[in-house]
């Protein structure tokens, strides 16, 4: 292998590795805001304790995946130096001030109040805390605003000029909302939102299954399904209409996710099949005749431009097609998923302290608490295979930008990153099942709060 | 040169990153110093010592981000010469930085049973982002060059900033503990005190004799003169923090700050002097600021939001400290005593 190839394996595996963090983190940090208000509005109460327990046992899993974050996200920000010098120098005038943008306003903020909003509940007043946990929730919203305005401004890039084969900026407005900007930002606080209500959910019945649920449990089981049974069918449309926006940009990446070969009119839908690409057609298809020009171009006659259009300039079509069925089967999974649960909820919420669910429920819920992790990296496999061979689509290509490191160099280091990655990853997901099983579980004295076991969210 | 706008910014950026990452390396120096020295401290003492900094250490590594961010942004060239030629160390830097940011979450949320392999892991974990931060910037000294001489130069840097990051840690833990474990630190930094000046002294003798550029900025006559306070200053800080250091009584009386400060005032002269060496350099003898530099308007695009955020992240980290000033005992077991 080449280190181009061995430089894309290794930029993919960061970037995953990093996006199932931020994910979960840029909605969590909103859901812990409303536990805190909800605990604050209930004050004197039964339900404030609960409240407050739903409170502390969702910060320790915050901070845990902000430290995951951020270390990653440390990595991702050295990435594009050691591995891919030409994309800076070539775009660096774009990418640069929109990542600076990025640090700025962004990571500082997150990283300074989460020291207040983590150890300081006992050292300032609520108000106060209350703020910091506002800021770093808006921090992390914010990183995804700049970083994906960067992303979409890859795929759909606007607002430059190229002198010398460098790129400069002509308009920063139209840089920063490019034409594929406010779908993706749109789709991914959606994709983020769902991702942290699952992961609530199922954990939350998994504490159930267990028998460790506390009062906390079931309101914060009951938020997150609330949430969800909302989120998943807007993340539909949204997808529906990034799609289309995609069409307009990109065809040849809607080519390869529908597996269509051929331009033609009154395109049928694949379902199913397995895409060869030798043969350039798709063995053993299932189609849906008429029904890709229906829901792309919303007429059943309409004529859409075939992967014969873009030789030498498509994407590999198998894994685009596949990671496209993969989230789409996610999502309809997690709409069934949400809107049962969500009825059974609707159902029973007379009762609002006696948890409704059947145990086959608990169990789906359980099974599906990463079913977001699965649906987001899809999503982005589509995105980022389905604008290859470019970098910045249709003006730089990736295998001019990479760097030139022996090849055994970057397999060292991959096969490093990939062994810390599974580590944590699995150290990452039992840890959150042992703190569901332990809900109370002080963390050790912190010395830097009054009181003994005060440190995170409070009284256990 | 002549003093225009289009000259002067990229050197207000380089100021800016160096700046940066002189407040990086004294943050995260003193946390990662902290997570050295925890393999010497008993199990009561680790957790004391890791919630010491645990406010701080994310705010503190988003400075590195910004230092390679603003090399990223103003001197893109630079940024993938640089990068490029340290690929291994940044490699091992980053393992270690990863592995210790997180054993710090896991092992107060992992099994009991685990805690040990976290604390390993957070120790490993500093030392190997110290060596290797050293060995970066001994190679960025040379030049990059692969000579057996540049080579031993940069294993010396590397050997050195993990004793000077163990000695800005136990200044640290000097003032933020109390009792046993502030003794306890107090007997660290004498430990560090003396490996970490010798190597001090010997890097900057040494770097003149591997840079023949360093060399004639140095050795030259009205020069020597206006940059002895340099030296000085350093010896006046070693002076306080080995003075201190060897008396209890004085620290006792309130004065422990003094060895903390002292080493940050060595950083902050050994980052004079480096920058003054290097100057108008970006990678030295290779390329300038202002060839490295990015286009003239994106330039101005960040440098309004540096402008307007920078004061703004200073001012909330004023804050934060403030809101966890003092001892990391003294409210914690205060009521109970
Ligand atoms: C919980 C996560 C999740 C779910 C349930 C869905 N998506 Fe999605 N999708 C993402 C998470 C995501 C993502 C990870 O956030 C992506 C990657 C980049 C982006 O902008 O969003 C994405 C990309 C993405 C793209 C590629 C756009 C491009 O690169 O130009 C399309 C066409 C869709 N989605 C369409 C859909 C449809 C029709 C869905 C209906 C079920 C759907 N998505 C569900
Ligand atoms: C966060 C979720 C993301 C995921 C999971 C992801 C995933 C991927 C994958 C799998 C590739 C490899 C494509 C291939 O080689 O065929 C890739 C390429 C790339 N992505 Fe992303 N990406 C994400 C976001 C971003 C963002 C926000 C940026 C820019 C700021 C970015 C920049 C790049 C670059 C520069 C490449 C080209 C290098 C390469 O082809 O390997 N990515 N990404
Ligand atoms: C190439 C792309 C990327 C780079 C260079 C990058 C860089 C970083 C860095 C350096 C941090 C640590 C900040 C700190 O010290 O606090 C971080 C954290 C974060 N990143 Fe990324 N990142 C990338 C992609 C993404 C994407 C695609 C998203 C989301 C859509 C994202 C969202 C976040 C968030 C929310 C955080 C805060 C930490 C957390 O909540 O876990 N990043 N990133």
């Amino acid at each position: 292998m080449d280190a181009l190839v061995l430089s894309r394996i290794q930029f993919a595996a960061n970037i995953s590795f990093h996006i199932l963090f931020p994910t979960i983190n840029i909605a969590l940090g909103w859901f812990l805001v409303y536990f805190r208000l909800r605990g604050n509005l209930a004050r004197g109460h039964q339900d404030a304790r609960y409240w407050e327990e739903a409170y502390y046992l969702w910060t320790k899993v915050f901070a845990l995946s902000f430290a995951l974050g951020v270390v990653s996200g440390i990595t991702m920000s050295f990435q594009f130096g050691t591995n891919w010098p030409g994309f800076m120098e070539k775009a660096g005038n774009i990418a640069g001030p929109l990542l600076g943008y990025e640090v700025l306003t962004a990571f500082f903020l997150e990283a300074t109040f989460l020291g207040i909003m983590l150890f300081g509940r006992s050292r300032v007043s609520d108000r106060v805390h209350l703020f910091a946990s506002l800021m770093v929730a808006a921090g992390t919203t914010l990183s995804a605003f700049w970083i994906l305005s960067l992303n979409s401004w890859m795929q759909t890039p606007v607002g430059y000029r190229i002198e010398d084969g460098v790129m400069y900026a002509d308009s920063w407005l139209q840089i920063v909302f490019n034409p594929s900007f406010p779908y993706r930002l749109a789709h991914k606080l959606l994709a983020s939102t769902i991702t942290a209500s699952f992961l609530i959910a199922g954990l939350s019945a998994y504490q159930y299954l267990t028998k460790a649920n506390n009062g906390g449990s079931l309101k914060a089981m009951r938020t997150a399904i609330t949430v969800a049974a909302v989120a998943v069918p807007l993340q539909i449309v949204a997808g529906d209409l990034h799609g289309l926006n995609t069409l307009e940009h990109q065809p040849a990446k809607i080519a390869a996710l529908e597996g269509l070969w051929k331009t033609e009119k009154s395109a049928p839908l694949t379902l199913f099949g397995i895409p060869n690409e030798a043969e350039r057609r798709t063995d053993y298809a299932i189609k849906l005749p008429g029904f890709a020009s229906l829901i792309l171009a919303h007429d059943w006659n309409a004529e859409l431009k075939g992967l014969d259009q873009f030789e030498g300039r498509h994407p590999p079509v198998a894994p685009v097609f596949w990671s496209f069925r993969v989230m789409v089967g996610m999502g309809v999974l997690m709409l069934l998923a949400s809107w049962w649960a969500f009825w059974t909820q609707w159902r029973g919420r007379a009762f609002q302290d006696r948890q409704p669910f059947s145990r086959m429920q608990l169990r789906v819920l359980a099974g599906m608490t990463f079913s977001g992790w699965i649906a987001t990296l899809a999503g982005w496999y589509v995105t980022e295979i389905g604008r290859q061979p470019f970098i910045v689509y249709g003006v730089l290509r990736t295998a001019d930008m990479v760097a030139d490191h022996p090849p055994g160099l970057v397999l060292i280091t991959l096969v490093s990153y990939l062994a810390v990655y599974a580590f944590l990853l699995a150290a990452y997901v039992l840890v959150l099942m042992y703190m569901s099983r332990h809900p109370a579980m002080p963390t050790p004295d912190a010395p830097q709060s009054p009181k003994p076991g005060m440190a995170i969210g409070g009284p256990a | 040169m002549d003093l225009n706008w289009t000259s002067l910014l990229p050197l207000v950026f380089m100021a800016v990153m160096g700046l940066s990452l002189l407040a990086y390396v004294v943050l995260d120096g003193y946390d990662l110093g902290v997570g050295i020295l925890l393999p010497f401290a008993t199990d009561a003492e680790k957790d004391i010592m890791v919630s010491s900094i645990g406010p701080f250490w994310d705010a503190n590594e988003t400075w590195l981000v910004l230092g390679v961010g603003v090399l990223l942004v103003a001197f893109p060239r630079a940024h993938s010469l640089v990068l490029t030629n340290l690929y291994l160390p940044v490699a091992v830097m980053l393992v270690g930085l990863i592995l210790r940011g997180v054993s710090f979450d896991f092992r107060v949320k992992a099994r009991a049973a685990r805690k040990g392999m976290w604390n390993a892991l957070f120790a490993a974990g500093s030392l190997m982002a110290a060596t290797a931060q050293g060995w970066m910037l001994g190679s960025y000294l040379t030049g990059f060059d692969r000579a057996p001489l540049s080579l031993a130069f940069s294993l010396m840097i590397a050997l050195t900033l993990p004793t000077a990051y163990a000695m800005l840690g136990a200044g640290w833990l000097i003032m933020k503990t109390w009792d046993e474990l502030q003794a306890k630190a107090v007997r660290w930094a004498r430990r560090v005190l003396w490996p970490m000046g010798l190597a001090l002294v010997g890097i900057s003798l040494a770097t003149p004799l591997v840079s023949r550029t360093v060399f004639d900025k140095w050795f030259s006559m009205p020069e020597l003169i206006g940059l002895l306070p340099i030296p000085v200053a350093c010896a006046a800080a070693f002076y306080a923090a080995w003075h201190v250091s060897r008396k209890p009584n004085v620290v006792a009386a309130g004065y422990g700050w003094v060895i903390f400060a002292s080493t940050v005032l060595l950083f902050v002269m050994a980052f004079l002097g480096l920058a003054y060496s290097i100057y108008p350099y970006i990678v030295i003898d290779r390329m300038t600021v202002w060839e490295a530099a990015s286009a003239h308007d994106s330039l101005v695009v960040i440098f309004v939001g540096v402008a307007i955020t920078l004061p703004a992240i200073v001012v909330y980290t004023i804050f934060m400290y403030r809101v966890f000033w003092g001892r990391a005992s003294e409210l914690s077991y205060g009521a109970a005593k």
